[in-house]
């Protein structure tokens, strides 16, 4: 197959993809409306998750599918290029849809995070419409300040750490949205399935502490290619700089649970304000900045 | 709260403690982050200053007084300085005191069994010998304490190390920062494909000391610019390559050496390293006066407007009487549309194009007033002609003649002396070890008691990590089946 040929078959794999997580997408829908209703009569309490439990699996595994397409969707857009599929934002968006599923996926091994199916999926079918829409660039080679080993691991780091991060987020804000409800009063039939806030408080924070150190390496790593592409290593670029607030942002997190107890509420608002500047810093200065760092082919 | 006469020793006394505290640390880390973000908005002096004269030509006043909060200088002002020193004393004040106690803790024994361990995490009673559950804690190499009925033991001090190794190597990286910017250097200079650099103070096109950088310690060493190769993708016109072969001489009596430079493979003398930055194109002119003398030969390097080269530059000659200066702009592959007028469609050399327009007047080279080498103030000037070249062509105006002989490509060579790198970097590598030993090391305390002929076991998970549950149930299990 010529490099042309691998890339169409990555447009076709990363549409795929798009396609099957939509179908995940529908199952999670009508899990999600199925559990409520099955809970129609008697007690508030009582959810009957036999009728669910099938479906659910089923979404899952769809779920698993679509990644695994996705998977080689990213393989075959890197094989046309014979590189990293990570030089531009198309390729860092559909990398990084990838790596938030796989996140998902992968924490959702150890804790029970069916009931995230559908934001994440909701998630997921956005940065990949977006980028097949929006985003799309041909496959290209590489412009010479980013023929460099680091774009390997620099971009990987930044790109995994934000697929975490994100699914972080997703879990602070499922704990706000929780946190009210409960306050109002009681769960509602549907939020009555989903974890307790305490559960959903500790996992956030697991997941951040668990990225912080990749995020931190991810920053050093930029900085030292910087050094040997740009001749400095720091330069208050405005991605550097927008990185450089995230980690702030997270080191404040980290110390407000740790050392000053920070918990529940507080804690989820300042998570979410540190994973919205990572998200910030992609849109933003890819988008709309200036500075160095653009190689969004936009 | 009644606040308390505060003065002199007793004042200090209470702002220190107020800026050590956790808290203020919390607020100066989110002030920090805060304050960054006006300089990722308006351009900033040091990254783009042309940018920065947009903003003073487009909005005098406006800027002006952004210039008073300095909003192009944000990371070298007083406020953003005054936020970090402080966190950096909050840090120092916080951090030190704190390693001398840690210190001590690293060999500390653990602290003894808390009288009620029913109370504790992961509690377990047991049948059990206080002897195995020693030796099972030995083995998996907790620290232990005996006494009579009970076994104090811990695990994971390695833990704190981190916590402070990860803060003080945050010092050390501050510290390389600044070694830089005191004792480094940085420097520009452009060089036509052909010609020689040789590392002096006049070589460059512009040249930033460190305070403490004194200019005469300039490494002698030459490079001789021998050829530079762009690749562009016909059908992005990306650049995909840009080589360029060098000869370089390292100290006076140096023999030559062959290197070639790239993007990402600076070359290398001692503590200096040299980057190929940037490239454009330099038309090579010969310029006569109306009795055919010669008055300007060479080349003459043009400042790239976009990515397909697109340039602009002057030619001065000073020596013509009247003096006469070219406005020119420079097309590698010519192209012209109603909009943009003339302009480049291909970064390299398909169909290059000189448009020259011929001014006479004063150039005003002598008013000591700095210039532009890429610009001419032609304000009192008077054009007189205005003509597209091809190469070989010449044009014939007034008061002599132009000829457009070729193009040669320039180079942009950054010379940077960078001291403090190396402290900055082992301070960040030593920064991430102690992140994750203190962020994955589970600290812990195991308790075991024999209460009347049976054991209780309970323990303390000091950083809330998991897993000390199940170590505990590891451990009571064990026992029983021991028994």
């Amino acid at each position: 197959m010529t490099k042309t040929d691998w890339a169409y078959v990555s447009n076709d794999l990363v549409y795929g993809a798009l396609f099957i997580y939509t179908i995940a997408f529908i199952l999670y829908t009508y899990e999600t409306a199925f559990a409520v209703r099955a809970n129609k009569e008697g007690a508030s309490s009582s959810i009957d998750r036999t009728k669910t439990a099938k479906s659910s699996r089923i979404a899952t595994i769809v779920f698993l599918l679509a990644t695994a397409v996705l998977l080689l969707g990213v393989v075959a857009r890197g094989v046309s290029a014979s590189r990293v599929p990570w030089s531009n934002m198309y390729e860092y968006s559909i990398s990084g849809a990838l790596t938030f599923a796989l996140a998902y996926l992968i924490v959702g091994r150890k804790y029970d995070l069916r009931w995230l199916g559908l934001p994440i999926s909701i998630a997921v079918l956005l940065i990949l419409g977006t980028a097949i829409t929006l985003l799309y660039r041909p496959s290209a080679p590489l412009v010479p300040a980013l023929q460099s080993t680091w774009l390997v691991v620099h971009v990987f780091a930044a790109i995994l750490s934000g697929g975490v991060f994100l699914l972080s987020n997703t879990i602070a804000a499922t704990y706000l949205w929780l946190d009210r409800m409960e306050r109002k009063g009681e769960r509602t039939a549907f939020a009555k399935r989903l974890p307790t806030l305490e559960v959903l408080d500790q996992l956030s924070y697991r997941l951040v502490a668990f990225v912080f150190p990749l995020w931190t390496f991810a920053v050093i790593a930029g900085a030292i290619w910087a050094e040997a592409a740009w001749g400095r290593y720091w330069g208050w670029d405005p991605k550097e700089t927008w990185a450089f607030i995230t980690w702030i942002l997270y080191a404040a997190y980290l110390h407000a649970r740790v050392t000053a107890g920070w918990k529940g509420r507080k804690a989820a608002w300042l998570c979410l304000l540190a994973g919205s500047t990572y998200l910030f810093n992609y849109v933003y200065v890819n988008v709309w900045g200036t500075g160095r760092h653009t190689y969004s082919g936009l | 709260m009644s606040a308390p006469e505060l003065q002199g020793l007793s004042l200090l006394r209470y702002l220190w403690r107020q800026l050590t505290s956790m808290r203020t640390a919390l607020i100066l880390l989110l002030l920090l982050g805060l304050a960054s973000i006006p300089g990722s908005l308006f351009p900033q002096r040091t990254q783009s200053p042309l940018k920065v004269r947009e903003y003073f030509e487009s909005d005098s006043t406006g800027a002006k007084w952004m210039d008073r909060f300095y909003l192009f200088d944000v990371y070298g002002s007083p406020w953003f300085s005054a936020i970090y020193i402080l966190l950096f004393i909050s840090l120092i004040g916080c951090v030190v005191p704190r390693s001398w106690h840690y210190f001590r803790e690293i060999f500390k024994a653990p602290a003894p069994a808390p009288s009620s361990l029913r109370t504790m995490e992961g509690f377990h009673e047991v049948e059990g010998q206080l002897e195995a559950a020693q030796r099972w804690l030995k083995s998996h190499r907790f620290r232990i304490v005996r006494d009579g009925k009970s076994i104090a033991a811990e695990k994971g001090y390695l833990r704190e190390t981190g916590n402070l190794v990860f803060h003080l190597s945050l010092i050390v990286v501050l510290l390389g920062i600044a070694g830089s910017s005191v004792f480094g250097m940085r420097g520009e200079a452009i060089i036509n494909v052909g010609e020689r650099f040789i590392n002096t103070p006049t070589s460059y096109d512009n040249l930033t000391p460190g305070r403490f950088f004194s200019i005469g310690n300039l490494p002698p060493f030459t490079i001789k610019a021998d050829n530079f190769d762009a690749t562009y993708n016909p059908e992005t016109n990306a650049p995909e390559d840009y080589v360029l072969n060098v000869t370089t001489q390292d100290g006076v009596d140096g023999e030559s050496i062959k290197k070639v430079v790239r993007v990402n493979e600076p070359l290398t003398f001692g503590s200096t390293r040299v980057y190929l930055q940037a490239n454009g194109y330099s038309p090579l002119v010969t310029v006569k006066d109306k009795s055919g003398e010669v008055k300007f030969e060479g080349p003459v390097p043009f400042l790239p407007q976009d990515s397909n080269l697109t340039s602009i530059g002057a030619i001065k000659v000073p020596d013509m009487e009247p003096q006469v200066g070219f406005v020119g702009s420079f097309l590698p592959t010519a192209a012209r549309d109603k909009v943009r007028g003339g302009f480049s469609s291909f970064p390299e050399l398909l169909d290059p194009r000189l448009l020259v327009s011929v001014w006479t007047g004063d150039l005003k080279m002598d008013t000591g007033v700095p210039q532009s080498v890429y610009r001419i103030d032609t304000e009192d000037m008077e054009r007189i002609g205005l003509w597209a070249l091809r190469i070989g062509e010449t044009y014939q105006f007034e008061v002599g003649s132009i000829t457009f002989n070729g193009v040669i490509p320039w180079v942009n060579l950054q010379v940077v002396r960078d001291p403090g790198k190396q402290y900055a970097l082992f301070g960040s590598i030593l920064a991430i070890i102690g992140l994750m030993a203190s962020l994955f090391i589970r600290q812990r305390r195991i308790w075991v008691r024999e209460v009347n002929g049976k054991l209780e076991i309970a323990g303390l998970a000091l950083n809330r990590l998991p897993g000390l549950d199940e170590e505990i149930k590891k451990l009571a299990t064990e026992m029983k089946e021991a028994k």
